[in-house]
């Protein structure tokens, strides 16, 4: 079997046997659970489950307490920090509040990755910068600052930059948190749109509900009184026939 | 045109072909972000005479943002010339991120004011230096007003704050107030007495260094030393509470940012600054008398003796006033950047620095006109 055949054999990410902790204090334990290629996957949960903080550990801000998480096959933290790095390169990531530069514009911000890791001539990089900023509704704001603009634009833009090197996997933290209800779902829209043309994994952490139905294909759900996960799957699936705990969530407490 | 040969590589290619009115581009192999890829404005000219444009791939093994890239400068420039594009022959995903491309229309760009000429520059630069005067005028009143709602025990800060204020600003500034005042006593009392080893008056280096250190060095190095440390930090302090709109929030309460924020911030420095400079003074006449006595041979008595008699309790209360007001200086130029700072994490920056040299600046100014006035009045 040749190094590409096995690359598309192993699921794209695999969480292994994972425990989160502060100290002494486990948050999560025994997490295990696959996703696949051009999968949207939602990790939910209630407030303080741990949910960021697994997603800070799947890239690679926050060293697991025990258990490790697979790319390809490959143990991301047995890597060297090179390979970590390299690896790295392959993720955008949304973060909870955009998390742009402050002291750059839009066009700075989504520039700055591309002028870090690639050798492109500065006038492509403009191109792209613009092509990025239009994919999220935001061309002809590519000279104002993250200060003037509103949050649900800050959203779009930090999405911008996640997607500035063409990544295979794409990390929201809480994506439409703070977003009015048409905003976030065009946010949906534009996410699922992604996935299909681009052929990107989407992980997300959120516990909007309407957002986890309309795009979520599998999902994990974080109980934070047992401390691990309780159920695994797609979501539509788990508001039916899963455990009460996950039904009463999805059903905002009506099962 | 040929469409067998693709080079082993795979790299992005375009083929064109069709008839000069109606051409058609075909995307091939590997399309991937790199310098080597095709660029619109490169084939623009064979499409001068072009009526319809069509696109499509063929053998296009896999394709990213160049792509993307590549063709929305396709449709941007046929839309600007009125031809039609006919994108049928594209991979679905092609088709349908170019539709998310034009999918909101953008707001004519930005108009970027032209950059002044030098001449208007250097007036712009002039204009915005004076402004800065009824802005600092203005904050003193504020600070002032806020100083009576203190007084009169209307003003809402928080206990707990202030203390630690106190604390951050006197005891943990004394181990470097102590090193910078020892080194300059040092450098007080070498400088003077190779000069009054001369005349035979080595005995004088204790005038010499207890008035200089108690009237002037003293206040100005504890002035200083507080602009770098404690200017610098109210500045940031207050210019990051200002980016994450929490001094908005604090307004949005009633409560005034002057009363919760600058007051014990000044108060605090002008409470703690003649404690501090008393307090280098006497390290600097400490210092000055280490080097007398063991490399002058002063004796210590001597010394002792001379230092005193030279010491007058204006010496002191010159100190201490000028002490005092450069704290107070200080401490307004620290926390008046900080409330002037603007939205991003290089505005903080900005204002810290900005609060730096303006509380040196304003400490200079003010010791040459204290200097003037205390020699006016003989004091």
């Amino acid at each position: 079997m040749s190094a590409a055949q096995s690359k598309q054999a192993a699921p794209h990410i695999e969480i292994r046997n994972l425990t989160m902790a502060y100290g002494d204090y486990v948050i999560q334990r025994d997490l295990d659970f696959t996703i696949n290629r051009g999968d949207i996957f939602v990790i939910m949960g209630g407030s303080g489950c741990g949910k960021s903080t697994l997603l800070r550990q799947m890239i690679g801000l926050v060293r697991p307490a025990k258990g490790t998480v697979l790319y390809d096959g490959v143990d991301y933290w047995a890597a060297s920090p090179a390979q970590q790095v390299q690896r790295q390169r392959g993720f955008g990531i949304l973060f909870q509040a955009g998390a742009l530069w402050s002291s750059l514009t839009l066009a700075e911000n989504v520039a700055l990755p591309l002028q870090e890791f690639t050798t492109l001539a500065p006038d492509l990089i403009d191109e792209i910068v613009s092509l990025k900023l239009s994919l999220v509704g935001l061309g002809g704001f590519e000279q104002f600052y993250p200060s003037e603009i509103s949050g649900g634009m800050k959203k779009r833009a930090g999405l911008a930059r996640a997607m500035a090197l063409d990544p295979e996997i794409l990390f929201f933290d809480e994506p439409s948190a703070g977003l009015d209800p048409l905003s976030s779902r065009r946010l949906d829209d534009l996410i699922l749109e992604l996935r299909d043309s681009l052929g990107a994994t989407v992980v997300l952490v959120t516990h909007e509900l309407p957002s986890i139905f309309a795009i979520a294909n599998n999902s994990v759900f974080l109980d934070a009184d047992t401390r691990t996960m309780i159920a695994y799957g797609d979501p539509r699936e788990l508001a039916e026939h899963g455990v009460e705990k996950v039904r009463t969530f999805l059903k905002r407490g009506a099962a | 045109m040929n469409f067998d040969e693709l080079p082993p590589d795979w790299r992005g290619q375009l083929a064109i072909d069709g008839s000069a009115e109606q051409p058609c581009l075909w995307l091939r192999g590997a399309w991937e972000l790199r310098d080597d890829v095709p660029r619109y404005a490169a084939i623009a000219p064979q499409l001068a005479n072009a009526r319809r444009v069509s696109v499509g791939a063929r053998d296009l093994e896999r394709w990213d943002s160049s792509a993307v890239n590549f063709l929305a400068a396709v449709v941007r420039d046929a839309r600007a010339r009125n031809i039609e594009v006919d994108q049928s022959a594209l991979p679905d995903g092609l088709r349908r991120m170019l539709a998310l491309v034009f999918a909101v229309p953008a707001p004519p760009p930005r108009a970027t004011p032209p950059a002044p000429g030098m001449l208007a520059g250097v007036g712009l630069a002039v204009l915005h230096a004076w402004r800065d005067w009824p802005a600092m005028i203005e904050f003193a009143g504020e600070i002032i007003l806020s100083l009576g709602r203190f007084v009169t025990g209307r003003a809402r800060y928080r206990r707990g704050d202030f203390a630690y204020l106190i604390e951050e600003v006197g005891p943990r500034a004394l181990p470097i107030v102590s090193l910078i005042s020892f080194l300059v006593g040092t450098i007080l009392a070498y400088m003077g007495a190779v000069q009054l080893a001369l005349f035979g008056a080595s005995i004088y280096i204790a005038d010499l260094v207890g008035i200089g250190v108690v009237r002037e060095v003293a206040a100005l190095m504890t002035g200083i030393i507080l602009a770098g440390r404690t200017g610098a930090a109210y500045a940031a302090q207050i210019g990051t509470m200002q980016v994450n709109e929490e001094i908005d929030a604090l307004r949005t309460l009633g409560v005034s940012p002057i009363d919760y924020l600058v007051l014990p911030r000044m108060l605090a420095l002008i409470f703690m600054v003649p404690v501090l400079t008393l307090y280098a003074g006497i390290v600097g006449i400490l210092a000055g008398m280490t080097i007398a006595v063991l490399v002058f041979d002063v004796g210590f008595y001597e010394y002792y003796n001379e230092t005193l008699s030279a010491l007058e309790l204006k010496h002191f209360a010159v100190g201490l006033i000028k002490g005092t007001v450069y704290g107070g200086l200080v401490a307004f130029a620290g926390c008046l950047r900080g409330m002037q700072c603007g939205r991003s994490a290089q505005a903080v920056g900005e204002s810290t620095t900005s609060a730096v040299v303006l509380g040196i600046l304003l400490i200079t100014i003010s010791a040459s006109i204290l200097t003037i006035v205390f020699q006016k009045l003989g004091i």
